[in-house]
């Protein structure tokens, strides 16, 4: 009995001492309290497997009651928002190529006469297949939707156009990945996330590994510059990213038979300055965090916006406007539309010059950040 | 602006929060000399080294440190100085050749493999050299230490308290160290709580509450303690010590190995005191007080232990 107490007492100790240092570590404390909430938030309301309102373009070279009809249902079916109005149908690649739209859909000339002479023309639909989980629904659904709009209109002299198979041919060209393999969506964009959460992780050890063991002090008392002291923990690790690289290119390759249609330069490119980006973003992390476990955890709380809401797990046009402005803070949601532009729709580096910017430009901020967060004394 | 003070800072200053560490400390060293720094825990000598060096900013004051200014010019200081840690700051995962590398490639020393080479000879540490500094023992560590931040070959060399938790052997060798580097030119500035290595500086500075309570060469400093001191000895010390501690205005009371030092400035108080206790077994006799005993007076009027244990 009493060494049962005396183990409870001994229990209690220890109790107290882990609650007192649990609440000393404000970030932890901060953390433990912040990810469920961030969870909650993403999970429950900005993500979304069934994606409406993609951007589309829409071609259309004639304008005649019909074509309005099954334009308007498109639109009313929620899943195609027309963003741009097309002419020139030679467009259509160049828009699909560079991420703009989702979907292009052309109505041809000719087609309300054909539609009505029953010689069921063509309606076409090109989709950006890269990533299938954001388009099959809206292309499964268009078949439907187009049909039931057009019944309304059928009446009188054309409603023996109602009988029978529809009156037109729906025409979809899965553009970039025609077999809808996730695959081919996902593998690139591993290369995002790994080269996110390796790199982020390692320099923001960088600074607090020197804090925790004492040696902050010497290396202080030495005549190094914060510039300096960045690019010189940063460097070894570009190296890291290279070899990540280049295994991850291989695997997808020769495991996952993913295609690589685009040039080669432009993607190392753009992995060059993800990479660098990661870096200064992981050694900013190191000038705010004390410990080698507060890096960690912000590295964590960056890296679960960074998955889910960059278009990597969920597409990125199904996400509300909020999480999307989010989405295009985060260095991923660039790389992604860079690696993904360059293996599957061979997307030149003209068509890729926002996000290459994007991430220059992140890249340049968070350096300033950390030049600034530096600690140049023991203060 | 070229000086033969090494270090010249007037009314240091430093702040942490609303605490004063340091309260206006001056300090006026020439150049080659060795200098002791003294004063108990949380008197601000590490702060006043770290400030000298520009590892803190000041609060107040101002100052040159090898005719750079202390507060505009603090990468000109660190590529001439060298600053020892408290703690032991090398990196314990990397080898001791790999931190003198580090050190001497920073700098950007010409014929690094031969600067550190010789070090590693010098140090007696050449067929050690590819084991990780961490697996040294203390005194080791030391002496590794000293290396790496001497390998420059700095004007000006601060040492913070570099002999702590090392034994007396290897104490000795490194104090011959810090003499042998005093004759090849450097000035060295060395925080100790020893008094036997305050006796080998040229000048000490003793500190408390952040304030300079004394500063002069040893003789000088028990001279100006103006103390009277006795020394008891006999198996009954130690029944006397408490007594003795507790009469009003008496000095102070202190154990020297077995002998009981009664320091003060009332002699005739001491004196007759002493003879109301006098006791069979214990003998007593007027010595000339030591460093020691006046540094326990200036600290007993210095006022309270202040002392926050880091």
């Amino acid at each position: 009995m009493t060494s049962l107490l005396n183990s409870l007492r001994r229990i209690w100790a220890v109790f107290m001492k882990e609650t007192v240092q649990m609440r000393r570590d404000r970030l932890t404390f901060a953390m433990l309290g912040g990810i469920p909430i961030v969870q909650l938030v993403l999970f429950g309301f900005a993500i979304n497997m069934n994606p409406r309102h993609l951007p589309a373009a829409l071609i259309v070279e004639e304008q005649t009651p019909i074509v309005r009809t099954l334009v308007s249902a498109l639109t009313s079916s929620e899943y195609y928002d027309f963003v741009m109005l097309e002419s020139d149908p030679r467009k259509s690649g160049d828009l699909l190529a560079r991420g703009e739209v989702s979907f292009v859909v052309t109505i041809p000339a000719g087609f309300t006469r054909d539609l009505v002479r029953g010689d069921q023309p063509q309606i076409l639909i090109e989709a950006d297949a890269s990533d299938p989980a954001a388009s099959s629904n809206a292309v499964g659904q268009a078949q439907a939707i187009l049909t039931l709009a057009l019944r309304h209109d059928l009446k009188g002299p054309l409603a023996n156009l109602n009988a029978g198979p529809a009156p037109f041919d729906l025409v979809v060209h899965p553009m970039y990945n025609p077999e809808a393999k996730t695959s081919y969506n996902i593998v690139p964009g591993l290369l995002g996330v790994i080269l996110t959460m390796t790199l982020v992780m390692i320099t923001a050890m960088a600074m607090t590994r020197e804090t925790e063991q004492g040696t902050l002090e010497n290396l202080l008392a030495m005549p190094v510059l914060p510039g300096e002291m960045m690019l010189g923990k940063i460097l070894p690790y570009v190296l890291v990213g290279a070899i990540e690289t280049g295994v991850i290119l291989m695997a997808a390759r020769v495991i996952f038979d993913v295609p690589f249609v685009g040039q080669v330069w432009i993607l190392l490119l753009g992995v060059t300055i993800f990479v660098i980006a990661n870096l200064a973003l992981g050694f900013t992390f190191s000038t705010i965090a004390r410990t080698q476990m507060q890096a960690m955890q912000l590295t964590f709380f960056f890296f679960l916006p960074s998955i889910l809401l960059s278009g990597f797990m969920f597409p990125f046009r199904g996400m509300p406007d909020w999480a999307q402005n989010i989405g295009e803070v985060l260095p991923l949601t660039h790389f992604l539309r860079i690696v993904r532009g360059v293996m599957l729709k061979d997307a030149t580096l003209a068509q890729l010059q926002v996000p290459m910017l994007a991430l220059c430009a992140f890249t340049a901020a968070v350096m300033v950040i950390a030049l600034f967060r530096y600690r140049r004394t023991l203060d | 602006m070229s000086s033969d003070l090494a270090i010249d800072v007037r009314g240091l200053v430093k702040k942490f929060g609303t605490k004063t560490a340091v309260d206006g400390v001056d300090i006026q060293m020439p150049r080659g000399e060795v200098w002791g720094f003294l004063g108990p825990n949380g008197s601000g000598k590490t702060t006043t080294i770290r400030m000298i060096c520009g590892l803190l900013k000041v609060t107040a004051g101002q100052g040159q440190c090898l005719g750079y200014d202390i507060q505009r010019e603090a990468a000109r200081i660190k590529a001439e100085t060298g600053y020892m840690t408290q703690k032991y700051s090398f990196w314990s995962d990397m080898t001791i050749r790999e931190n003198l590398e580090f050190v001497a490639r920073l700098y950007g020393l010409p014929n690094m493999k031969r600067t550190v080479d010789e070090a590693l000879e010098k140090l007696g540490l050449a067929h050690r050299q590819k084991q990780l500094s961490g697996a040294l023992s203390g005194g080791w560590k030391q002496r590794l230490a000293l290396a790496a931040v001497t390998i420059h070959n700095p004007k000006l060399l601060l040492l913070d308290e570099p002999t702590a938790g090392v034994d007396p052997q290897a104490r000795r060798d490194f104090w011959d160290e810090i003499h042998d580097l005093s004759l090849a030119g450097m000035t060295v500035l060395v925080s100790t709580h020893y008094m036997d290595e305050a006796e080998r500086c040229d000048r000490i500075v003793y500190l408390a509450h952040g304030h300079k309570i004394v500063e002069g060469t040893v003789a000088e400093v028990i001279d100006q303690s103006d103390l009277i001191t006795f020394r008891g000895e006999g198996d009954g010390v130690r029944r006397l010590a408490h007594k003795l501690k507790s009469v009003e205005g008496l000095g102070s009371v202190a154990y020297f190995g077995s002998a009981l030092h009664v320091s003060g400035r009332n002699v005739d108080l001491i004196r007759s005191v002493l003879a109301q206790n006098s006791s069979p077994d214990v003998t007593w006799e007027e010595v000339r007080p030591n460093l020691e005993d006046a540094f326990i007076a200036l600290m007993a009027e210095a006022g309270g232990d202040a002392r926050q244990y880091e």
